[in-house]
């Protein structure tokens, strides 16, 4: 079965953070076809993890992985090898061999297990989805708050405020008031009086009308009032239909961008 | 580069998140378009002859970019080689829509970032750190401004 190796060996070496590195010793597997017994020499090997993939160099510095082991589906566990600090991957199919890593420590040997344990997108995504059920209620209980008199809602509360277009959409009238984005981080929103829910959107701050902005990173695009009629559904909070959502807005500036570049 | 085939042929048997027939080409000269069995699983894509139970192949979709192309037709390739892309011709427009949108999503980076945004999010609204509960808050993956893409 081919694989887009170039690519794989690539996403190992590039500049994304890795969730996990260091130097482990990996049991050789040697095969004798008349024993079922395995060679007990081991290679001090560079291991890299990120995501669900550990990858593992010959070297620190080595330019290419030496090998990759997908970690989805596998389940870590200590071993009883005649080294101490060792641990296996290990997985469901019964013929499958497994890898015997051995770390110099108590320490990184634990952070090592609890790293590839917790290493599978399945794990991910459903953290993920607790998340966001998490945000959506957050959001709920908040909308629910501000309903209430002001005196007991806005004491001691934050007046940072997620982007309106996450809240249910029949708290709207209430919300586009306060309907500051605060992408990126330490988007602080000011505060601001509003007077019930009949009141238009006040003027966005200053720094997020500039639409040559830094939209680089996490930093917040421009907002005009227009866009707070955002496409996202009422019912959810979902991070990828906000990311999408902005993405047209940064698709629109690129776009004048190259626009502004051909003019000369 | 040596790599656990053997697993990854097993998750080429998982259920899929989305799985269709497809027309595919790869980034070969003289390649043309050819009906495969496309299914996404985690963050591989696999491709299979439509009446093979062993995939061709399997793209791993980290550090790639999902472009629409023409009508009916979107491509994946990846960023150190921008130019060559896979292409999938679907039935229609609406199908395309749906591939394009899942793979967008069908990475870890991407379930990272959405970790870290709904994570800052709930800690801004509520004050407190959701993943606590999960012993991972202090997990440098998890870390804001450690994953400025």
């Amino acid at each position: 079965m081919k694989l887009n190796e170039r690519s794989v060996a690539h996403y190992a070496t590039c500049d994304s953070p890795a969730d996990h590195t260091g130097f482990l010793r990996k049991r050789v597997e040697r095969h004798h076809h008349h024993a079922h017994h395995y060679g007990t020499s081991y290679q001090r090997r560079w291991f890299v993890l990120k995501g669900n993939l550990l990858f593992y160099f010959e070297e620190r510095e080595s330019r290419e992985p030496v090998g990759l082991v997908v970690l989805e589906g596998c389940t870590v566990e200590l071993c009883e090898a005649a080294e101490e600090f060792a641990f296996a991957i290990r997985f469901d199919d019964a013929g499958a061999r497994a890898y015997v890593l051995v770390a110099d420590g108590q320490a990184t040997m634990e952070a090592w297990v609890k790293a590839l344990s917790r290493a599978s997108f399945d794990y991910m995504r459903l953290v993920v989805k607790e998340l966001e059920k998490q945000l959506e209620e957050a959001c709920k209980s908040l909308a629910a708050c501000r309903k209430s008199p002001r005196r007991s809602s806005s004491s001691g509360r934050k007046r940072h405020l997620s982007n309106p277009a996450l809240l249910p959409l029949q708290e709207k009238p209430a919300i586009l008031e306060n309907g500051y984005s605060t992408w990126g981080i330490g988007g602080s929103v000011p505060g601001g009086d509003h007077d019930g829910g009949q009141a238009k959107p006040p003027p966005l701050p200053p720094r997020r009308r500039s639409a040559t902005g830094s939209a680089t990173g996490s930093s917040a695009p421009g907002l005009s009032p227009a866009m707070l009629q955002s496409p996202v559904s009422p019912d959810t909070v979902c991070f990828s239909k906000l990311h999408d959502w902005y993405g047209q807005e940064i698709v629109a500036l690129r776009r004048e961008w190259q626009e502004r570049q051909k003019r000369g | 580069m040596r790599y656990n085939e053997r697993e990854l042929l097993s998750l080429a048997r998982q259920p899929a998140e989305k799985a269709a027939e497809i027309r595919m080409s790869v980034p070969k000269k003289g390649s043309v378009l050819k009906k495969r069995l496309v299914k996404l699983v985690v963050n591989f894509l696999f491709y299979f002859r439509t009446d093979e139970a062993e995939p061709i192949g399997a793209l791993l979709l980290e550090h790639c970019r999902i472009t629409k192309e023409e009508e009916n037709v979107f491509s994946i390739s990846f960023i150190e080689e921008p130019e060559r892309k896979y292409c999938f011709e679907c039935a229609s427009e609406q199908q395309c829509q749906e591939w394009v949108e899942a793979l967008k999503r069908a990475s870890y980076e991407f379930l990272r970032r959405s970790l870290i945004f709904y994570r800052n999010e709930i800690q801004k609204m509520t004050g407190k750190d959701p993943l606590e509960q999960y012993g991972i808050s202090e997990e440098t993956r998890f870390q804001l401004g450690t994953h400025q893409q």
